[in-house]
């Protein structure tokens, strides 16, 4: 039995390939196993290709798979496609339909027969599958059930038949591809970096979320939207992005949570808000999922590079803090976090995630939401409201109220203003209000997450990264070791601020340091420069709007690793 | 009825005569004639010199920025419907940069008022056109006359069937205060166009220009058709009063999450949280 297997599903849009993707990740996931699945999905509805990259295994796996050991091919052109990415002796499902010259490992599905109707192809591809991965059948019974319940007894029943009738064929006519089981059976969820996310703005209480759709940020908006109300957030879809976030900003002066999902095209329209959240003080998350540009770049794909742009949005002066999680629990647990430290700064902060990391599904421990720390909550006790200023400058952080609790008046202003929130021009006012909101940066280092190290101290090579490359740095590194290379990995899971004296001594000890990021600048290189000093010479860029894999770093480390 | 003075006394950046004084006038009548104390009520502005109200009374403010009052507006309504939400702003600010803000607001159907200190000129950047500016009208960015057709904001409104909507001037002071108080009583989305002239910078659409063309209407404000014929009415006549109105739901009252008053005061159902994150089992 193999450790691991790595599965690519091919097709044109529309031709329900997510569903089997989504189902047969969530039937691995209830059968014990781990699991990562990447799409590549064109920016359209119908036709086109598409395809879906499943890495299956009995133990936790981090990146992209870059071979594969089966490859279900819906539409003829995927055979082709994929073809140079297959393993020795991987296998080809294809339509029996197709009359293809036969060769070693190409199995051709008669869907003609199995599927009596185009649109039960999906799940006879679902029954093979499930049947060579040796997934029990009453997990993919279950799953398909579930599926299809909304729409009548009628279409469930038919489509366990065409599972029975293709999972029967499959033992017959396929090879089998088991993984090692689990044993015992552990929950375990499926889910994607926004779905993680979502839950863990739901778990910080977030109240409102003002959005205007854009690939790959909807699914956050559209995933609070599904549960609105039940767990009480309002979500509302602006007439366009500067609403969005503007809204998001007076949901905030009410007291709300609130949380704008968007991607770089739209965030370069909030950019005002960023810097009316800046001079007003107030709290808001705004969570940013990469893809490529400039302007509309690649819609579907992935890329690193809106860094630059997330650090500096707004004009003026004023500090922020950027997450940016590596994983699908720090999508969680960093959201989370986001909404305290907005919270406790009364300012923006942000959240840095890409496509890949979006909607990339995997499988995940249960959060523990009991160990959650509480989410720092805004002064509600209206203790003498007539000497009530919000913007009292005694602290850095001043008290903030909520307008209609209590007598307090509250006044949040985008001018210089005063202690109470009223327009001034006054020079000494001016720096004292400045000097104030700069000294906010105290409440952001205290809280600065040190980047994740992993391998020896004195290391020959080091790989730095962030965000989602973070953990195909962790992957290349270990790869490294196991050939005898004192490799090691910094992974930022905050890129801004930055704490140098909890890492700059790792940077100074590797003999060869690397930066592994999504964009072809090196933007994060370019800002460890600006804050330490240090200057990262090599660097492992990927810009063609796919994720980065082991695969892709380890080619381009050769020549590197050449020279150590 | 409570006493105006509550919303306090403030020195404004007005010029001395500038119609926004008496809207100012207008607006603290009309929260002292609905009992409004000043914690129960926001006041929401843009940027411009209408916008710079929100210091001028004493309550809950929110200066934004240019063309952005309405957004945080109608999410401080959705978060919490227990206070009353008043935008106030200028025909630049409105009409002008946050002109689609405005089409989106009279579709929500919030239970929000906007009150457009319409001068028909941009004040505060001291005298270039605006939106509402006229046709011919010769200002210092347009010196052969103004080319453009003006905007009318009346005509959008009840074109778009929104809720409330009502014209007056700032110079008829007991008409201004009405018709603020019957827009804020109104449930759901109220729009007042008042006319506010700007002493310094528009020296077409004057105190007396207004007092001489605006008039009361005379027709049913529930009839669509008599509400739009005279929402196209503006020049030697000038309509003043309630345009158009019809009842229906504000979004408020018809979002379930939104019924259990003020968001900030619910706390966080970890069990709902963990029964979510249980459905991706
Ligand atoms: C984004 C932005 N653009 C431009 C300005 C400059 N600006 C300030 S007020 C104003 C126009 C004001 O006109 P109006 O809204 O009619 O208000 P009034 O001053 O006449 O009351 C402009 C263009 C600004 N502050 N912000
Ligand atoms: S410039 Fe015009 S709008 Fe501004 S205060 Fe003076 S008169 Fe009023």
């Amino acid at each position: 039995m193999r450790e691991e297997l790595h599965l690519i599903l091919g097709g044109e849009a529309g031709q329900g390939l997510d569903t089997v993707a989504g189902l047969l990740g969530k039937a691995v996931v209830r059968s014990g196993r781990h699991l990562l699945t990447v799409q590549h999905v064109m920016s359209r509805v119908r036709g086109g290709h598409n395809n879906f990259r499943m890495r299956l295994a009995s133990r936790p796996v981090q990146g992209p798979p870059d071979t594969f050991d089966l490859l279900a091919a819906m539409s003829r052109e995927s055979v082709d496609l994929h073809r140079e990415r297959l393993a020795e002796g991987a296998v080809i499902l294809v339509d029996g339909g197709w009359d293809m010259a036969p060769e070693p490992g190409l199995i051709g599905v008669p869907f003609a027969e199995l599927a009596a109707r185009p649109v039960f192809r999906n799940v006879a591809l679902m029954g093979v599958l499930g049947a060579m991965l040796g997934i029990e059948a009453d997990i993919l019974r279950e799953l398909v059930a579930d599926n299809f319940r909304a729409k009548g007894d009628q279409i469930v029943s038919s489509n366990l038949d065409v599972l029975a009738a293709s999972m029967r064929w499959a033992a017959d006519n396929t090879p089998s591809l088991p993984l090692p089981g689990e044993g015992d059976s552990v929950t375990r969820l499926a889910m994607d970096g926004n779905q993680a996310l979502v839950l863990g703005a739901l778990a910080a209480g977030v109240r409102f979320c003002g959005y205007y759709p854009m690939s790959p940020a909807t699914s956050i908006a559209e995933g609070l939207a599904q549960v609105a109300v039940d767990m009480g957030v309002v979500v509302e879809q602006a007439e366009d992005e500067i609403a969005a976030a503007n809204m998001a900003l007076g949901a905030s002066f009410g007291g709300a949570r609130s949380i704008v999902p968007t991607s770089g095209g739209g965030f370069a329209l909030m950019t005002e808000a960023v810097s009316l959240a800046g001079v007003m003080e107030m709290p808001v998350v705004f969570a940013v999922a990469q893809r490529p540009g400039p302007a509309t770049g690649l819609a579907t794909r992935t890329e690193q590079a809106d860094l630059e742009l997330v650090l500096r949005a707004g004009h003026g002066e004023f500090h922020r803090a950027i997450l940016a999680p590596a994983d699908v629990a720090d999508c969680f647990h960093l959201t989370h976090k986001a909404f305290d430290l907005a919270e406790k700064s009364q300012g923006p902060v942000f959240i840095l995630s890409d496509q890949y990391l979006a909607s990339a599904v995997r499988s995940v421990e249960p959060f523990d939401l009991g160990s959650l720390p509480s989410v720092a909550e805004p002064d509600l006790s209206d203790a003498d409201p007539d000497g009530y200023h919000r913007y009292d400058w005694s602290a850095p952080v001043s008290p903030r109220r909520i307008p209609g609790h209590g007598k307090s008046l509250v006044l949040a202003d985008c001018h210089e203003h005063d202690e109470q929130g009223h327009i001034i021009e006054a020079a000494d006012i001016r720096v004292r209000m400045q000097d104030k909101r700069l000294a906010k940066m105290d409440v952001l280092q205290a809280e600065v997450l040190p980047p994740v190290f992993t391998g020896e101290d004195e290391s020959d090579l080091l790989l730095v990264g962030w965000g989602s490359s973070g953990e195909v740095l962790r992957e290349v590194a270990g790869i490294l070791q196991g050939r005898g290379v004192k490799a090691a990995s910094l992974c930022f899971t905050q890129v801004w601020p930055l704490a140098p004296e909890t890492f700059l001594q790792r940077l100074h000890a590797a003999e060869c340091v690397v930066a592994v990021e999504g964009n072809s600048t090196a933007q994060f290189a370019r800002l460890l420069r600006e804050t330490t000093g240090f200057h990262i010479a090599n660097s492992v860029l990927r810009y063609d709007g796919r994720a980065l894999t082991a695969g892709y770093v380890l080619e381009r480390l050769a020549p590197i690793l050449e020279a150590l | 009825m409570i006493d105006s003075k509550i919303y306090g006394e403030h020195v404004t950046a007005w010029c001395p005569g500038c119609g926004n004084h008496d809207v100012l006038l207008a607006l603290k009548d009309a929260l002292a004639r609905q009992d409004l104390e000043p914690h129960r009520f926001a006041v929401v502005s843009g940027i411009g010199q209408a916008a710079k109200i929100v210091h001028y009374v004493r309550g809950n403010g929110f200066n934004g920025l240019h063309g952005r009052a309405l957004p945080p507006a109608q999410a401080l309504k959705l978060v919490n419907p227990e206070l009353k939400v008043v935008v106030e702003s200028g025909d630049g600010c409105s009409y002008g940069e946050g002109g689609n803000h405005l089409l989106a607001a009279i579709r929500r159907n919030l239970d929000i008022t906007l009150i457009v200190h319409n001068n028909q000129i941009y004040g505060l950047t001291k005298g270039q056109a605006s939106p509402t500016t006229m046709t011919g009208h010769v200002t210092k960015n347009n010196p052969l006359g103004v080319f453009d057709q003006p905007f009318n904001p009346v005509a959008v409104a009840v074109a778009m069937r929104a809720s409330f909507v009502a014209r007056s001037f700032s110079g008829f002071k007991e008409h201004a205060a009405a018709t603020i108080v019957a827009a804020m009583q109104h449930k759901g989305f109220s729009l007042v166009d008042m006319h506010s002239p700007c002493i310094s910078f528009n020296k077409v659409n004057t105190f007396a220009w207004y007092k001489s063309r605006c008039k009361e209407v005379s027709h049913d404000p529930a009839n669509w058709d008599e509400a739009m014929k005279t929402a196209m009415v503006f020049g030697e006549e000038i309509p003043i009063g309630v345009i158009y109105r019809e009842q229906r739901p504000s979004k408020e009252t018809l979002l379930p999450q939104c019924r259990d008053g003020a968001m900030y005061r619910r706390p966080v159902d970890m069990d709902k949280v963990a029964a979510h994150m249980l459905s991706y089992a």
